[in-house]
């Protein structure tokens, strides 16, 4: 059980937000993780049309043979990533916080500009509160 | 279209309906008359509420911090350092200031039987504290402290300042406090009261509060001087 990451995907498919918390995933260099992120963002597009029955929130839960990545899709259309290990069955209530998180200290932050990289102490200190202590 | 068509905006402002729309509570409250909205509101329109309930006069926090961000924003655009935005937000605290004055007079003088007003400046200090803290934000501030080195310089402080709460102030602009709208309000409740003064607001981070915020209060010097001739 472990949260490995969390990432936040702007709505044109731009890497906002990256942060890693535990040790077991390889690191990438930041250019990797926006490449990643752009593709996720496409790849999601593509999925959210692949539904037989009418509209569809696209991919959900991706899984690889070690890890997951859960996607929360928001109305807006800001995506936020988790990377967890297999077993953890708690991703789709942090992500419901973390969007709770981002709401208050990111969007009622002066200081923010949508869709560009997230700089708030509020929303650091947020989500380590939420993610870090039970999963040291 | 129906054969009755719902009251439109002016059916309000003919000679018949106008006593009516100032006297009686049943009266269709501004906002439904501008909206034409055929529903009656279900809870009566804000300024027909009375002004001594303040249980359900509360107002929703995430709506007054995305507008006190749009205010941040809108006034940031318009200013030329971050001197100029701490005075533009000092000044619009200030107009809420003497408004919340007049509304907690007006309180207490309905409420108690024995109403007063604040002569000294520690009492009236402390009812700022306490008081008009509770009327702004719902609760008092933390501390109040009295500075060591100038006799003219109180401070409130504020552990978690809600009207700072959701900012993360950039680094390039690390001096400005966006609490100056609450120093704002104290300044002019002092006003009010008869105690011209100063007020800044500082950012006083520690460990446990990295949002605290100290609310400087550096009195005229007449202040000073009348307090000296009541003892």
């Amino acid at each position: 059980m472990a949260i490995f990451g969390l990432w936040v995907i702007n709505k044109a498919g731009g890497l906002v937000y990256q942060r890693n918390f535990a040790d077991g995933l390889a690191q990438l260099t930041s250019n990797e993780y926006l490449v990643l992120a752009g593709t996720l963002h496409g790849i999601h597009a593509i999925t959210s049309r692949l539904s037989p029955t009418g509209s569809s929130s696209g991919a959900h839960v991706i899984e690889a043979e070690t890890f997951k990545m859960t996607i929360l899709l928001t109305p807006t259309g800001t995506k936020f990533v988790l990377l967890t290990s297999l077993a953890e069955t708690s991703a789709n209530a942090v992500l419901q916080k973390v969007y709770e998180a981002y709401a208050d200290g990111v969007m009622k932050n002066p200081f923010h500009t949508p869709d560009m990289p997230i700089r708030s102490e509020v929303f650091d200190t947020k989500i380590a509160a939420l993610i870090e202590p039970g999963h040291t | 279209m129906s054969s009755h068509p719902p009251p439109s905006r002016f059916s309000l402002l003919s000679p018949t309906n106008t006593s009516a729309r100032f006297s009686l509570p049943s009266a269709p409250s501004i906002t439904t008359a501008t909206t034409g909205t055929p529903k009656p509101l279900s809870r009566p329109n804000i300024y027909d509420r009375p002004l001594n309930k303040t249980r359900t006069a509360e107002v929703s926090a995430s709506a007054f911090a995305f507008l006190f961000s749009e205010v941040v924003q809108y006034m940031q655009k318009r200013v030329s350092g971050i001197n100029d935005l701490e005075r533009r937000l000092n000044t619009l605290g200030y107009r809420i200031g003497t408004r919340v004055l007049e509304l907690m007079v007006w309180r207490t003088e309905s409420l108690s039987k024995a109403p007063k007003r604040e002569i000294r400046f520690l009492p009236a200090l402390m009812s700022i504290h306490t008081n008009v803290w509770k009327a702004v934000f719902g609760k008092p501030a933390d501390a109040i402290e009295k500075s060591v080195q100038n006799e003219d310089e109180y401070m409130i402080i504020d552990n978690d300042p809600v009207v700072t709460r959701n900012i993360s102030v950039p680094r390039d602009m690390s001096q400005l406090s966006c609490s100056s709208f609450t120093a704002g309000i104290v300044e002019a409740v002092l006003d009010g009261l008869g105690f011209p003064a100063r007020v800044t607001a500082h950012n006083t981070p520690v460990n446990d509060f990295p949002l605290r915020n100290t609310i400087l209060i550096k009195l005229e010097k007449s202040v000073l001087e009348r307090e000296e001739l009541f003892k």
